[in-house]
């Protein structure tokens, strides 16, 4: 338990210290941050796998005045996928900004980015999880801003505006159940089906979520913020900012209000899914900046997760789209990751104009081919896993429909990630040629997206016990 | 009429100001502005609510107003300072591209 209030604070001290020292010591600072936080997470990982779901108060102020937090084995997965993005993209930042002036403003915001996740991921509680979603914004949105480009600045504002009108909605809705059951606990709501102002309140915090998630249709801000942001920073925020409010629009249905899910709201939602995995993987295609083509790839592949909703009877599932999340953060991480040095080397991402990618970018270019693979859900990577589990949660169900879609977006998947990767294959200098300029990628830029993109592949060999972690949970699905 | 009514209606025609301006206005400080005013009328909303017959107002909305108010400033003071930045750099005040109108 212990576990679970460092977690949220240590990184918080950290990003203060960074930002109170100028950077000095930054390497130290690194260090004593990132051993501390993974300390912290193997404690909570103990005491939960050993004791169940775990509950802490705050202080030891009870509800409702005082703050819960709260761990079960989906928390900890997301906590982990967060551990390792994170300190994945760490040596990358490092040889991305230097010592530029940037850098003093990056690790900071990184650091609470950090601790903020992990605060959403232990919270319970309603207004806890506000004033999370506001920090993780507030961290995510200044990044954006970094890259300091006229049309970065441009995409940040948007983002920010769709950020802050997305929590305002999820706080009306908030102060609409509180209103109406009295409580603020996700855990504690009464039965809530019939009553007038449960669907209100439902509906504006779904959508508040939606705007926060980028998930269709309320996806406009993201291809601009994520294709003009740093490459770290688009990293970062494809594979967790987004998925954090997609976790938060999963744990508010399936355990905060699970009556209010009938067959209607159900298919509701999945046809939303439906929608942006198909829309979303065709506008991927038609982009003709590679950044571009992820980042409307990353609003296509956030729809599998509403999936969950029309099959929610199936636990294999349930297991699936949790699976995809998991996966689609390290392929995504690594696919900006690699895209962000073969810019590095190439000048732009104008895929029209990509010549003479030299044998410098070979690591990139295979981490990028890996982690496409996990996308597509080819066999063994980790999507491959969390497609086989959502076709199989859909025949269970009698609802082939969905497995259908399930299929047929991989294929969709297949035709941008094959656009993209026949180009680099036609335009690959031989060995020894193109080598021509200064770049030379070090292993700070070279490693980074290769991990990520083999523990992507890595996922689908090593399923059983992270899938296990699920059953760990009180209530939900 | 009902006072508790009355504050919900106030706060429910601010939010649909709030949302009118966010969407219909073009200037970036106006929509800032207009996040503003939905921001309040929530927080009006939540006091207005607070109201218990003849006892002492519930203080946990009370709480949850004060910590609203302190991320509402917060954010505002970023999207200022970044709207100023976008400002000097582009020399527009609205995200279609406006030029500054004598501003």
């Amino acid at each position: 338990m212990t576990g679970a209030v460092w977690a949220i604070f240590w990184p918080l001290l950290v990003a203060l210290a960074d930002y109170l020292f100028h950077g000095r010591g930054r390497g130290a600072w690194l260090a004593i941050g990132a051993a501390g936080t993974v300390v912290s997470l193997v404690v909570l990982t103990g005491a939960v796998v050993a004791d169940g779901v775990l509950v802490h108060p705050l202080g030891g102020w009870a509800a409702p005045l005082g703050i819960e937090l709260y761990a079960d084995g989906l928390a900890l997965l997301m906590l982990w996928l967060t551990a390792v993005v994170m300190l994945a993209v760490v040596p990358y930042a490092l040889a991305w900004f230097g010592d530029q002036a940037r850098a003093r403003y990056y690790w900071p915001m990184w650091w609470l980015l950090w601790s903020s996740l992990n605060g959403l991921f232990l919270s319970a509680d309603l207004f806890n999880l506000y004033v999370m979603l506001e920090l993780v914004t507030l961290a995510a949105v200044p990044m954006v801003a970094l890259a300091g480009k006229a049309e970065a600045l441009r995409a940040s504002l948007l983002y920010l505006l769709f950020a802050l009108l997305g929590s305002l909605a999820w706080l009306l809705g908030v102060a609409l159940l509180y209103a109406g059951a009295g409580t603020l606990h996700l855990h504690g709501l009464p039965a809530l089906a019939g009553e007038p102002y449960a669907a209100l309140a439902a509906g504006l915090m779904t959508a508040g979520l939606f705007a926060k998630a980028a998930l269709f249709p309320l996806h406009a801000w993201l291809p601009p913020a994520h294709g003009n942001a740093p490459a770290p920073v688009s990293a970062i925020l494809s594979a967790l900012v987004v998925k954090a409010a997609v976790y938060l629009v999963l744990r508010v249905w399936l355990w905060g209000f699970p009556d209010l899910l009938g067959p209607l709201a159900g298919q509701v939602l999945g046809v939303i899914g439906g929608a942006a995995m198909v829309l979303g993987s065709i506008w991927a295609f038609r982009q003709t900046r590679l950044k571009q083509v992820i980042a409307y790839s990353t609003v296509a592949q956030l729809g599998y997760l509403l999936l969950i909703f029309p099959l929610a009877a199936s636990f294999a599932a349930w297991q699936g789209v949790v699976y995809h999340g998991l996966a689609h953060g390290v392929a995504k991480a690594a696919l900006f990751l690699a895209a962000g040095n073969i810019m590095i080397v190439v000048g732009h991402d104008r895929l029209a104009e990509m010549r003479e990618l030299g044998s410098v970018l070979a690591p990139s270019l295979f981490a990028f081919g890996l982690a496409a693979v996990s996308l597509m859900g080819l066999p063994p990577a980790g999507g491959f896993v969390a497609k086989w589990l959502l076709v199989q949660g859909a025949l269970e169900g009698g609802q082939w429909f969905w497995a259908l879609l399930v299929m047929a977006s991989g294929l969709l998947a297949a035709a941008y990630l094959f656009r993209v990767m026949r180009i680099f294959v036609r335009h690959a200098a031989a060995p020894g040629e193109g080598a021509r300029g200064a770049h030379r990628l070090g292993p700070a830029l070279n490693l980074p997206p290769l991990l990520l993109a083999l523990a992507a592949v890595g996922l689908g060999l090593g399923a059983e016990p992270l899938l296990d972690l699920l059953s760990i949970a009180e209530g939900g699905p | 009429m009902d006072q508790v009514l009355l504050y919900v209606l106030t706060a429910a025609a601010l939010f649909g100001i709030g949302v009118y301006g966010l969407l219909v206005q073009t200037h970036l400080l106006r929509r800032i502005l207009a996040v503003n005013v939905i921001g309040n009328a929530v927080f009006l909303l939540l006091i207005a609510w607070a109201v218990r017959d003849g006892q002492p107002p519930d203080p946990v909305p009370h709480a949850m107003v004060l910590t609203g108010i302190v991320i509402a400033v917060s954010a505002t003071a970023f999207a200022l300072a970044l709207l100023r930045r976008y400002h000097r750099d582009t020399g527009c005040v609205s995200l279609e591209g406006r030029e500054d109108e004598g501003g």
